[in-house]
């Protein structure tokens, strides 16, 4: 059995709730996209993380850029195909909502 | 589950007041953030967006403009006075940075690095004695023609 077998996701395959995420499912996410995580990739995650933790939400991008090291086009070459689409699965949040 | 995305949006750029220019910006924006390619065509006023001398200037216009409402409402002989479209702009920036959208020039350079693509008006250009130097990195300069030939397929916007 994966590890994403036990883990509900929505018809845009959004994690369902994100108080289930560990960072195991993060790895097996983010493969199943074609993304092997580095530690880059991890800054973002866990600066999504604690900001969801702390507010209940997931950063804008312009958040992450602003508050981490990752710059916009780093971002963008970490997670291809939409950075906060992208992001925000890995991290296990909800679908992002946020306008910049 | 992968991220499939054939969408394109391309935007055609032509007004270059405070107001009108992040519209094209924020679309281009959220189309990169979702994985929809996109692409900004800057033409007539809409150049001094990607002008390097202009686009850190950008006034609200407060004569001639309906649409001030609700930051203030400005009664056409009040806007023109001297002073009045500055104080205007001055209000705007002010509440674009409380909604932590960046100024012009920041936001111009997070798009680019976002993989929008952003080209200048080349008749604009011309008709404005303007050449590639004088536009901000990474922008191409392109003719309508080629910019319809980058259009083909995709959701087109003129602002």
């Amino acid at each position: 059995m994966g590890v994403l077998d036990a883990v509900k996701f929505d018809a845009e395959g959004y994690m369902v709730d994100p108080h289930e995420w560990t960072p195991e499912i993060a790895k097996a996410i983010a493969e199943s996209i074609g993304i092997a995580l580095t530690d880059r990739h991890w800054v973002v995650i866990n600066f999504a993380r604690k900001e969801f933790e702390t507010n209940g939400e997931a950063p804008t991008l312009r958040r992450i850029t602003k508050m981490t090291d990752v710059g916009t086009k780093e971002l963008y070459e970490l997670f291809p195909g939409g950075a906060a689409k992208v992001a925000a699965k890995i991290s296990g949040l909800g679908k992002p909502t946020g306008c910049i | 589950m992968a991220e499939k995305n054939n969408r394109k949006l391309c935007i055609i750029a032509s007004k270059g007041s405070l107001d009108m220019a992040y519209p094209p910006l924020i679309l281009a924006n959220a189309a990169c953030m979702s994985g929809i390619e996109a692409h900004i065509f800057f033409t007539f006023w809409g150049l001094d967006i990607i002008t390097k001398k202009k686009m850190g200037k950008l006034h609200v216009a407060t004569v001639g403009n309906p649409n001030m409402h609700p930051w203030f409402h400005i009664p056409t002989l009040i806007g023109a006075l001297p002073g009045m479209s500055a104080l205007a702009s001055w209000m705007m920036r002010r509440e674009i940075a409380k909604l932590d959208f960046p100024p012009i020039p920041e936001f111009v350079e997070m798009v680019a690095d976002a993989g929008t693509r952003l080209y200048g008006c080349k008749m604009s250009m011309d008709m404005m004695k303007l050449t590639k130097a004088d536009l901000v990195e990474p922008a191409e300069v392109l003719g309508a023609m080629e910019f319809l030939e980058i259009s083909e397929g995709a959701q087109t916007l003129f602002i």
